[in-house]
């Protein structure tokens, strides 16, 4: 714990604080700005005209957004779902095994969050267009680019992001709790099942939410995993957007705005009850993935 | 009472031999061992076998196409293995791209930088429950979809749009920056800023207060006791900060798309360019695994550094 | 009625992992409603032994008997064994009769029997009216009890106890030294019970194994380990010892590094390197040639006189070597103080000599 050195009033004082409010009038400012100008009735997305609703309307009409919205929610469902399930395995095989081939999985796993965003891109491009032609002659798959396609490259990068919020978890649960449940005749699922997994909810609820996140986010990877046929919101916005900027965006942006809202506090909810229980900060939380990713 | 021993069992007396199981041997335990790290392997295995397939090898084909030829119909020549692509990039208009990317990356890591010092100190030195709620909410606009966040500054930024108004009414003229490198920045700044708070707000919480204390107590001059004591004792987040801000504004893509137009191109979206128009595969591929080498290095330099969270 | 059998008996148990050899080749048996204890510094496999027998760790090579039944090879959940955890390890998420209830649950015993069960393991344990508490709601010692209840509902034959103690402060410690002793004869189960601490080991055990560096170096009751060491370590770690460094020079005569010989009774060859052991509390203080006729004795000076409330502990000097004389601080006694010339003495049934 550091103690503040800027005097109560001083100059210092005043330009710490005076920074922190306008580093905070920064990061939110656009985004209440975005908020008002989707209820603007006015043809320019950036200029009040009168309330209106119309926009919203529009999203709800607009057949090909509610389409990518629907494929969206099923790719991040579906995509989440996997991942929590390969990821959590993954964690609990690295933090409780010792295993040949071990340390290569560890870095394997880690790769998905270091590679950028363009890298996992182009990996899925090449992969889905060339090495599915090779998987077709093989075995006559036939895989056209869409929902699965998508879904097969959102879990490639979820599976690394859960597993390291639930490797976390497990990494601070006391051990010794799984050796009691043993001595206390539980064998080794019932001791999973009534002890390990209680403990570790909190962070697969977590992986699971970051998945949800990361899936709903992602504009990079899907573009270049979708087909023409379906894509996801996110890369049909990114598209209009590159087309031109309408009032309808701005709509569709606070929806998935307010997406994202919804999904920060369950986290931070989850987070809570985290902190609550092992004491860790908030700054504890694995990265998230954007745009790019370290 | 029922907390007494069971009748016991009506085993051999001291010295006999045992019931049922065998003595213990060095191939027991080996086996026993064996059984677990089989455990280990065989829950591994769905997300091992699923990386392999889904991440592994289309890496192994990125690599091999950046090793690959153009050939005249946009197509891509598998035979003849060569480094042609990776030459290129020596050639000017990638040079130049390359170089403008670190440039712009650089130029957002010391923006974040210089703005998210003081806001990281300001928070790492309040009360432990002010600290929490100022930290939240850095974390939602951390966690708010990136698109629309880029997309908002594409709406304060535009024609006619509230920037332009507030120069305007400041009295410098209708400012439009909106496609050029400054809005790039800015976009990245905002995008990015988050990862350079957290990891220095950690690395300032950590200074224990008193050497700050010992510093006034020595120095007296507060500037000097952030060049001597504070900075270098942060330096640890000050450098997890950059590399978390550097590295993905190298490789940003939707940043320059939104808001710095077709003008600005920076190695993401020139990547891009390779797949979707110019189709040019091996020249796109070699610069992903360009790109990728530097992500990789600069990663292993923060865990050298002691940096753990991602 | 105690079994003839040993409760728990090691034959030949070694366990290492990787080069480190953790326990090594140690014989010991338990008997039937003993209180053991396993004393050593931390990293002497005292807690490796224990979790041998529970099972949370197989040995290497050796024999592992519980009353007679082989269970070397069995999973901790298939021993009639139970285990209160250094720290507890409470799950964290379960009520403090969750807990309890827990093993019986997971042997599928019905719930009309583990109602009672549980209620008369918290009886046992004083922790009426705090079942549906939260380990995090209760104190340390509160966890503890719970901890025992937990392992003693299931009726184990043999009671493991890690370092139970080692996380309570002092007052706390001393109080559940009693309550843990009088909890053991009430039950009448075998407990074996691992310490560094070899205060805690004297006051409650019946007997006391010493583990040094993967070895068990002794085994015997407190008074045994206390008046007769085996070893140097065992001298060393238990209580506070006088070590006289020297050699056996004749039959029951010792030549100490300084030059002076004294008695001191032994089966050790002459020529033997040797450290003659003696308790302060065993030596008496004498003014100069004070010493009773039947007692062995030493001339010196005294250095240094340490105060410690209820006793005064006087270092005594003699020829560059140095006996620490404890005495019981009752008033009226002769005043000694640094610098005085004095004689101290011992009975001399009352030195062990010991072997490195």
């Amino acid at each position: 714990m550091i103690g503040g050195t800027a005097r109560p009033g001083s100059v210092t004082a005043w330009a710490l604080s005076g920074t922190a409010w306008v580093v905070y009038a920064f990061f939110y400012a656009p985004i209440v700005l975005l908020v008002v100008f989707s209820f603007s009735d006015d043809r320019n997305v950036g200029r009040w005209g009168g309330f209106t609703l119309s926009w919203y309307e529009q999203f709800i009409d607009h057949s090909q957004l509610q389409n990518s919205l629907w494929v969206s929610i099923r790719v991040a469902l579906l995509s989440t779902a996997i991942s929590v399930v390969l990821g959590t395995l993954a964690a609990l095989a690295l933090e409780r095994f010792r295993f040949r081939g071990q340390r290569v999985f560890d870095a394997l796993l880690y790769l998905p969050i270091i590679i950028p965003d363009v890298t996992m891109a182009v990996m899925m491009l090449l992969f889905f267009s060339e090495g599915i032609r090779i998987a077709e002659l093989l075995f006559g798959l036939d895989l056209t680019k869409g929902f699965t396609t998508i879904t097969i490259s959102h879990i490639a990068f979820n599976i690394s992001f859960v597993s390291v919020v639930v490797r976390a978890r497990l990494s601070g649960m006391n051990e010794q709790l799984e050796e009691a449940a043993l001595d206390l005749y539980a064998n080794r699922w019932r001791s999973f099942r009534y002890v390990t997994l209680p403990q570790i909810a909190p962070g697969i609820a977590g992986g699971a939410l970051l998945a949800l996140t990361l899936s709903l986010d992602d504009v990079v990877v899907t573009q270049f995993a979708s087909g023409p046929g379906s894509t996801t919101l996110p890369v049909f916005v990114f598209g209009m957007i590159r087309r031109g900027v309408t009032p309808l965006i701005n709509a569709v942006s606070v929806v998935m705005l307010a997406a994202s809202i919804v999904l920060v506090i369950l986290s931070l909810v989850t987070q809570r009850l985290r902190t609550g229980e092992t004491g860790r900060s908030l700054g504890d939380r694995p990265r998230r993935r954007s745009d790019s990713s370290v | 009472m029922t907390l007494t021993a069971p009748p016991l069992p009506t085993g051999p007396g001291p010295g006999g031999a045992g019931t049922g199981l065998p003595e213990v041997t060095p191939e027991f335990e080996r086996a026993a061992a064996r059984a677990d790290s089989r455990r280990g392997f065989l829950m591994s295995l769905p997300a091992y076998v699923y990386l392999v397939l889904f991440f592994t090898i289309p890496f192994g084909i990125v690599v091999v196409y950046s090793l690959a030829t153009r050939n005249t119909i946009g197509g891509t020549d598998l035979a003849g293995w060569n480094l042609d692509s990776y030459r290129r990039l020596a050639e000017p208009i990638v040079r130049d791209i390359l170089f403008r990317s670190v440039w712009i990356a650089m130029l957002t890591t010391l923006i974040c930088l210089v703005v998210a010092y003081p806001f990281s100190y300001f928070i790492a030195t309040r009360t432990p429950t002010i600290r929490n709620i100022l930290l939240v909410f850095v974390m939602i606009p951390f966690w708010t979809n990136f698109l629309v966040r880029n997309y908002a500054w594409r709406v304060i930024l535009g024609s006619d749009g509230p920037f332009a108004a507030v120069t305007e009414a400041l009295g410098v003229g209708r400012q439009e920056i909106l496609f050029t490198h400054s809005a790039v920045i800015l976009g990245l700044v905002y995008g990015y800023l988050p990862f350079m708070v957290l990891p220095l707000y950690a690395a300032i919480e950590r200074i224990d207060g008193s050497l700050i204390e010992a510093g006034r107590d020595l120095y007296a001059s507060g500037a000097q006791t952030f060049w001597r004591v504070l900075l270098p004792l942060s330096m640890p987040g000050v450098l997890a900060g950059s590399i978390l801000v550097f590295v993905p504004s190298l490789g940003a893509y939707v940043t320059p798309q939104i808001l710095g137009g077709g003008k600005s191109t920076m190695l993401g979206s020139y990547i891009v360019v390779q797949f979707l128009t110019a189709r040019n595969w091996p020249l796109g591929a070699s610069l992903s695994f360009v790109l990728m080498t530097v992500m990789l290095t600069a990663t292993l330099i923060y865990f050298r550094a002691g940096g753990r969270k991602l | 009625m105690p079994s003839a059998v040993p409760a728990v008996g090691l034959h030949r148990i070694t366990k290492r992992f990787g080069d480190v050899v953790a326990v090594d080749t140690v014989d010991l048996e338990i008997a039937d409603g003993e209180f053991f204890a396993l004393l050593g510094p931390s990293g002497c496999g005292k807690t490796t032994t224990l979790r041998l027998i529970a099972g949370l760790e197989f040995p290497t090579t050796g024999r592992l008997r519980i009353f007679g039944d082989e269970v070397g090879t069995l999973p901790p959940n298939r021993r009639p064994v139970n285990t209160v955890f250094q720290n507890y390890a409470l799950f964290p998420h379960m009520t403090a009769e969750e807990n309890v209830a827990f093993g019986l649950r997971m042997r599928k015993v019905s719930k009309a029997e583990i109602e009672p069960r549980v209620r008369d393991a918290i009886a046992l344990v004083h922790m009426e009216g705090m079942e549906q508490r939260r380990p995090d709601q209760l104190s340390g010692g509160q966890q503890q009890r719970v901890a025992l209840a937990r392992a003693l509902v299931n009726s184990p034959k043999v009671l493991l106890l890690d370092e139970p103690l080692g996380a309570l402060d002092l007052k706390l410690r001393e109080a559940m030294q009693l309550e843990l002793k009088a909890l053991q004869r009430e039950v009448g189960i075998t407990f074996v019970f691992v310490t560094h601490d070899q205060g805690e080991a004297l006051a409650m055990s019946d007997r006391i194994g010493v583990m040094d560096g993967g070895r068990l170096l002794q085994v015997g009751t407190p008074e045994e380990i206390y008046a007769r060491p085996a070893n140097r370590f065992v001298a060393d770690f238990i209580g506070h010892a006088n070590l006289l460094d020297g050699m056996v020079t004749g039959p029951d005569q010792v030549t100490l590094t300084n030059g002076i010989t004294i008695a001191a009774p032994s089966n050790i060859q002459p020529g033997g390197h040797v450290a003659v052991t003696l308790r302060p509390e065993q030596a008496l203080l004498h003014p100069w040639g004070g010493a009773p006729e039947h007692h062995t004795s030493v001339d010196g000076q005294v250095e240094q006189v340490t105060y410690l409330g209820n006793a005064l502990i006087y270092r005594v000097s003699f020829q560059w070597m140095h006996i620490d004389v404890r005495s019981e601080n009752r008033p009226g006694g002769d005043p000694v103080s640094a610098g005085d010339e004095v004689t101290v003495s011992w009975e001399p049934s009352s030195v062990a000599v010991v072997q490195d």
